[in-house]
C-alpha cells in the first residue's frame, strides 16, 4: 500500500497496453502516479487529453491494428492511433468479433 | 492463519426443509398476470404480506411455461419466504404452482377467480393470508452457520471499477466462503462472451466445462444470430458501460468474471431458475444479463442474499431476495451513495485491498443476514422480471 498517495491510473496486470483513470477530473499534462494492482509497482505518465473517470489510457504508443491488452488479455484492436498517455475508448479501439 | 468462517453465524430462520431464509416473508403469488390485481387487493387489506405482481403466466407452452411454473415454484419455495397465498385464474395451474411449493413442507394455499371474482377470492385469500402473518409472525430466529447461506451474483451499469474493486471484492468473499460449503452461483450467458475461454477452464471438470460450452453456444446460435444488429444491439457493452469507459464486450466480460474469485470451479451448469442438485460449491447459471431477470432466476434456485457489483449505479433490488450492492466508483458514491451498501471506493485510492474489501462484503451479508435492511429494500426496489423464452400462443 502507497499511503497517501492515490494514482490517478491503475494498470491490472504488466502485460497490459491500456491502464483506467480512477480520479475525477484528470486533466492533459497531469503528471499521473500508475500503480500496476498485480505487483503494486508504480510509474509516471503524462495524461495527453482530458480523460473522464473510468476511461482508458494509452501505456505506449498505438497504431491501428495493435491488439490491446487489458487484464493480460486480448480485448480488442486499434482502429485509429492513441500517443502514449491519450485516450483509447470507442473512437479508436474496437472488439475484434464484430 | 486463514479466519475459520465455519465458526461464523448468523441470526435467521431454519425452514421445515432445512434451508436457512434471512427474511420471512409472506407472499401473495399471482399465477398469471389478470390475477395481479386480486393479490394486490389481499395484500392491502393484511398488513406484514407482499404481492409480487408480473407481466405473463397465459397462454405460455412448452419449455417456456416450465420456466415460468419453475420460477413461481421456486420464488414461493426460497427459504426466504415463509408462507404462501397462491392466487391464479383458474384451479389447475394453481395447484401446478401450490403442489410445488408444498414440497417444502412450508404452509402454502391456492384460491382461483373463474367462478369466484375478485370480490369472494380476495375475501377468502385474506382470510388465509391473515392466518399466516400471525403464525409467520411469531417464527423464531435461530444461529445458523454463515455459510449456509446461499450467496448469488451478478453486477450491473458495470464499468471499468467493477473489475478493479467491486467484482473483485465479490470473488474474494467466494474465495474465503466457498470452500466452507456456502452455495454460490453466477450466470449472463451473453455478457461472458468475451471471456468464454477463460470460463470454460473454470469449470471443475472437462464435462462441466463442455456444458457450459454447449450452453453458450446455443445462446449465440438460437438468439444472437437470428435476431442481432451489431455488437448486440448496443447492449455489450451498454450505453452506462461506455460512458464508464468499457470499451468492448471482452473487457466487459473479463471484468464480469472476476466476481468468482481466483481458487472455486463451478460444479454445475444450470437452467434458468434451476435449484442446485451437486452439493455445497459454486455453479453456472443460464440467464441473461438484465439485472432483474437474472435476479429473479437465481433467487427462484433458492438463493437467499445476493451480491451485486455496480460501477455506474445500478438501483435493482427483488421482492425476497435482499440485494446487496457494492460500488468502488467514487463518482458513484457522490451522486447516489444511497443505493449502495458498501463502499470500496478505497481499492481504487489503494488504501484498502481487495482482502479488506472481500471482508467488508462477508461483514454486510452477515449484517444483511442478521436483518439489515439492504438499499433496495429500504428504497423499496421490488423489480421482479420473469424470463420469457418466446411469444405466447
Amino acid at each position: 500500500m502507497i499511503a497517501n498517495a492515490h494514482p490517478q491510473l491503475l494498470v491490472h496486470d504488466k502485460a497490459d497496453n491500456v491502464g483506467v483513470v480512477v480520479v475525477e477530473g484528470l486533466t492533459a499534462g497531469t503528471d499521473m502516479l500508475c500503480v500496476c494492482t498485480e505487483d503494486n509497482s508504480d510509474f509516471r505518465l503524462t495524461a495527453k487529453a482530458d480523460i473522464p473517470i473510468g476511461h482508458k489510457v494509452a501505456l505506449k504508443d498505438l497504431k491501428a491494428g495493435d491488439t490491446v491488452i487489458k487484464y493480460g488479455e486480448d480485448i480488442g484492436k486499434m482502429v485509429g492511433p492513441a500517443e502514449t498517455g491519450g485516450h483509447v475508448h470507442t473512437h479508436n479501439l474496437k472488439t475484434k468479433r464484430w | 492463519m486463514a479466519f475459520d468462517f465455519t465458526q461464523e453465524t448468523v441470526k435467521a430462520w431454519r425452514r421445515e426443509n432445512g434451508r436457512v431464509g434471512v427474511r420471512n416473508h409472506v407472499l401473495i403469488l399471482p399465477v398469471d398476470d389478470i390475477s395481479n390485481a386480486a393479490c394486490e387487493a389481499v395484500a392491502n387489506n393484511v398488513k406484514g404480506t407482499m404481492a409480487i405482481p408480473h407481466a405473463y403466466g397465459r397462454l405460455q407452452f412448452g419449455e417456456d411455461l416450465d420456466l415460468h411454473f419453475r420460477t413461481l415454484i421456486g420464488t414461493g419455495a426460497n427459504p426466504n419466504v415463509a408462507a404462501v397465498v397462491v392466487i391464479g385464474i383458474e384451479p389447475d395451474w394453481t395447484k401446478i404452482i401450490v403442489d410445488g411449493i408444498a414440497k417444502t413442507g412450508k404452509p402454502v394455499e391456492g384460491f382461483w377467480i373463474e367462478q369466484n371474482g375478485d370480490f369472494e377470492t380476495i375475501r377468502r385469500a385474506s382470510w388465509k393470508a391473515k392466518e399466516y402473518v400471525h403464525w409467520a409472525s411469531e417464527l423464531q430466529k435461530e444461529d445458523c452457520p454463515l455459510t449456509d447461506l446461499w450467496i448469488s451474483t451478478k453486477c450491473g451499469e458495470s464499468d471499468t471499477t467493477t473489475g478493479l474493486s467491486s467484482c473483485p471484492a465479490v470473488g474474494n468473499m467466494y474465495d474465503k466462503l466457498l470452500p466452507h460449503g456456502l452455495y454460490g452461483v453466477f450466470g449472463e450467458t451473453s455478457e461472458i462472451t468475451g471471456a468464454e475461454h477463460i470460463c470454460v477452464k473454470r469449470a471443475a471438470t472437462p464435462e462441466i466445462g463442455a456444458k457450459f460450452m454447449k450452453t453458450w453456444q446455443a445462446y449465440q446460435d438460437e438468439v444472437i444470430e437470428p435476431f442481432k444488429t451489431s455488437d448486440l444491439s448496443e447492449s455489450q457493452p451498454t450505453a452506462g458501460n461506455i460512458l464508464g469507459g468499457l470499451t468492448t464486450i471482452e473487457e466487459k466480460a473479463l471484468g464480469n468474471l472476476e466476481k468468482i474469485g481466483r481458487t472455486s470451479t463451478y460444479i454445475d451448469v444450470l437452467g434458468p431458475a434451476e435449484e442446485p442438485a451437486k452439493g455445497r460449491g459454486l455453479y453456472y447459471m443460464d440467464t441473461s444479463s438484465a439485472a432483474a431477470e437474472c435476479v429473479t432466476l437465481m433467487g427462484a434456485a433458492g438463493y437467499v442474499i445476493h451480491t451485486f457489483p455496480t460501477g455506474q449505479g445500478n438501483v435493482i433490488g427483488n421482492p425476497i431476495v435482499p440485494v446487496v450492492k457494492i460500488s468502488g466508483n467514487p463518482r458513484t458514491l457522490r451522486t447516489m451513495s444511497e443505493h449502495i451498501d458498501v463502499d470500496v471506493t478505497g481499492v481504487l485510492k489503494r488504501e484498502m485491498t481487495i482482502d479488506q474489501a472481500g471482508d467488508a462484503l462477508i461483514e454486510m451479508i452477515k449484517r444483511t443476514a442478521n436483518g439489515r435492511m439492504t438499499a433496495a429494500e429500504a428504497l423499496g426496489h421490488r423489480e421482479f422480471s420473469m424470463t420469457k423464452l418466446y411469444r405466447s400462443a
